[in-house]
């Protein structure tokens, strides 16, 4: 794992993307600070970093688009695999690098509260804890970036999706808004739901019998549910899909001062289930 | 040392390897040998644990390696169609990085690393990036990964495809010096290549083994097909009357050619040696015999006569008996 993880943070560096992601990053966070902090005079930092927020939509598909589409096309994944590592260590090898990558512009941002202070009255604690939750959205991001580029042999198809994921995320808000809040519509939706997960797992394992009765099953305390006490599905819709509005967690802390430990933990195991999605789909296509 | 049994892999409904199964042993070359599209690479990156099989399974050194994939690949070598080379890295570190990979000790990276590039002559380039080098030269850099740590099995796949005939040598040579503490497996359409290096050959056809042996049983494997051919000064029409008198024959081709020479080429029904027959009727006829020689199948046309199966034997069969009717 430290293998592979040395040789790709190095690979970012020498080949002008990871130096690319970090001055893109700060040059525009720099831009935001000097509009916000020292022109205006607002002494919150954590204001200035969820300003900087948009530029992780196509600054996280720039980092995430080659790490396995790149291997794919040039045939270098025949080395990984067939050296005796496993395939979880291959992935986590290469996310951690990637995370390295985005650390390094966040620890630059960890300058930036203290020129506040140089200047006067600065809020440490919510700029350090809003740095550290941007770090870890990112984190999210990238996580999402990795596995869609598992996917693919093209880099470009891959930075175009994770792009477009993203913007989704970033723009969830709005979407959801468009949301029926009825009973019966939060009913239809969750069955939606449960469709698309049991076609994912019908798709992956090719086994109708497990997604089969994943589908029934969920569809059938569905319909109980809602003949039972039918008024728990009100507004359903938008409490299940409003949690994918990830960087509220982020805007929370930078708007109200407010860290939600839930929203942290919803980071954490996105990140889990992506890594563990990606290892799948590197075995899925061994086996087709 | 590796045993493979039943294996079959399909990719949708194409059936890319048919129920292969066989057993390799230690210290010797083994060549796989076959046309394009035969399996040969599939069999490989399912051997070393790149693809999954359908079916089946491939034990290496009592390690399945899909069960034990780690400890069963600690035992391999790969060097793959394409060399799996990061062209941004330099030779050495390219090399450092397989070798930590690989899980080679961290006290013996320099001295395994400067050993490879000794054995695959990379100690000029050792300093430039992969990018820059030449074809024969990136090809040499993905043999040195597959070498290094020296593992029990070396699989190469096509190894020397794009080198020039020096190289190809070369090539030759470190892999017959492998051979002598390590099992080499290689991959092969050229069949001058696999006759020369290999100790024991096998062709794969449409994903099926249809041939494993050395490669002189194999080429003894048509004896059946042997043919006399002869020159003697005399025409066509009296090199037939004469021939006529040996029952033997079962067919005969001739050929006219300056200076009222004659030559032909002769099947027999029963693949029996009729030489010395052919010599004493010539004599007997006092008709000068210039030149008289069997002619064994070469591993080509076993080879072709292996992977293009009845097509060809029907087609000649077909010549044999209109040249029958011309007698």
């Amino acid at each position: 794992m430290l293998a592979i993880y040395k040789r790709e943070l190095r690979s970012y560096f020498q080949s002008m993307i990871g130096c690319v992601f970090v001055a893109f990053l700060v040059a525009f966070t720099g831009i935001y600070f000097m509009a916000y902090n020292l022109n205006a005079g607002y002494p919150y930092f954590s204001y200035t970093l969820s300003g900087s927020l948009i530029v992780f939509l196509v600054g996280i598909p720039l980092i995430t688009m080659k790490s396995f589409s790149e291997e794919r096309k040039n045939k270098t994944d025949q080395l990984l695999l067939t050296a005796p590592v496993g395939i979880g260590k291959v992935v986590l090898g290469k996310y951690l690098a990637m995370v390295s990558v985005l650390a390094v512009p966040n620890l630059i941002f960890c300058l930036f509260p203290l020129i506040i202070k140089l200047q006067g009255t600065a809020y440490l604690k919510v700029d350090y804890i809003s740095i550290g939750v941007f770090f870890l959205l990112g984190c999210v991001y990238i996580a999402i970036g990795m596995f869609l580029s598992s996917l693919t042999e093209s880099q470009i198809i891959a930075f175009i999706t994770t792009f477009g994921v993203l913007l989704m995320l970033y723009l969830w808000d709005g979407i959801l808004s468009f949301l029926p809040s009825s009973a019966i519509s939060g009913m239809v939706g969750i069955l939606i739901l449960i469709t698309i997960v049991a076609a994912y797992i019908q798709h992956m394992t090719g086994n109708w019998i497990l997604s089969g009765g994943i589908e029934l099953i969920g569809a059938a305390i569905c319909i109980v549910t809602y003949i039972l006490k039918s008024n728990l599905f009100e507004n359903m819709l938008t409490k299940v899909l409003g949690n994918l509005a990830l960087a509220n967690v982020f805007t929370d802390i930078t708007s109200k001062s407010i860290v939600d430990i839930s929203g942290i933990v919803l980071y954490l195991s996105i990140i889990v289930v992506f890594i563990f999605l990606t290892v799948q789909a590197i075995q899925k296509r061994r086996w087709s | 040392m590796i045993e493979v049994k039943n294996l079959v892999k399909k990719y949708g409904n194409h059936l890319a390897i048919d129920h292969l199964d066989f057993k390799i042993e230690q210290g010797k070359i083994y060549g796989f040998l076959g046309p394009n599209g035969a399996g040969k690479s599939t069999t490989m990156n399912i051997m070393t644990g790149y693809l999954g099989a359908t079916q089946g399974e491939v034990i290496i050194n009592g390690h399945d390696i899909l069960k034990e994939p780690e400890e069963a690949k600690k035992d391999i070598g790969y060097l793959p169609e394409i060399p799996p080379l990061y062209t941004e890295m330099t030779v050495r570190e390219y090399l450092g990085f397989a070798a930590e990979l690989k899980r080679i000790p961290k006290g013996e990276w320099e001295s395994s690393i400067e050993e490879v590039m000794k054995l695959t002559k990379l100690m000029d380039v050792r300093d430039r990036l992969i990018r820059n080098l030449s074809k024969g030269y990136k090809q040499r850099v993905g043999l040195a990964q597959a070498v290094l740590g020296f593992p029990d099995i070396i699989i190469l796949d096509e190894p020397t495809v794009g080198l020039d005939p020096k190289q190809i040598i070369e090539i030759r040579e470190l892999i017959r010096n492998l051979a002598k503490k390590h099992t080499v497996i290689l991959s092969s359409h050229i069949l001058a290549e696999v006759r020369e290096v290999c100790d024991y050959i096998m062709i794969i056809s449409k994903g099926k083994l249809v041939a494993s042996d050395t490669p002189e049983n194999l080429e003894h494997l048509m004896d059946g097909a042997e043919s006399v051919e002869i020159e003697a000064k005399a025409d066509a029409s009296k090199m037939r009357e004469i021939l006529d008198r040996i029952p033997e024959i079962a067919s005969v081709k001739t050929e006219a050619q300056e200076n009222g020479i004659t030559a032909a080429v002769i099947t027999t029904k029963q693949h029996q040696d009729i030489r010395e027959k052919i010599f004493l009727t010539f004599a007997e006829a006092k008709c000068p015999l210039l030149t008289l020689k069997s002619n064994r199948a070469s591993l080509e046309e076993i080879f072709l006569e292996l992977t293009q199966g009845e097509a060809v034997l029907n087609k000649d069969e077909k010549e044999d008996e209109t040249n029958a009717g011309d007698l």
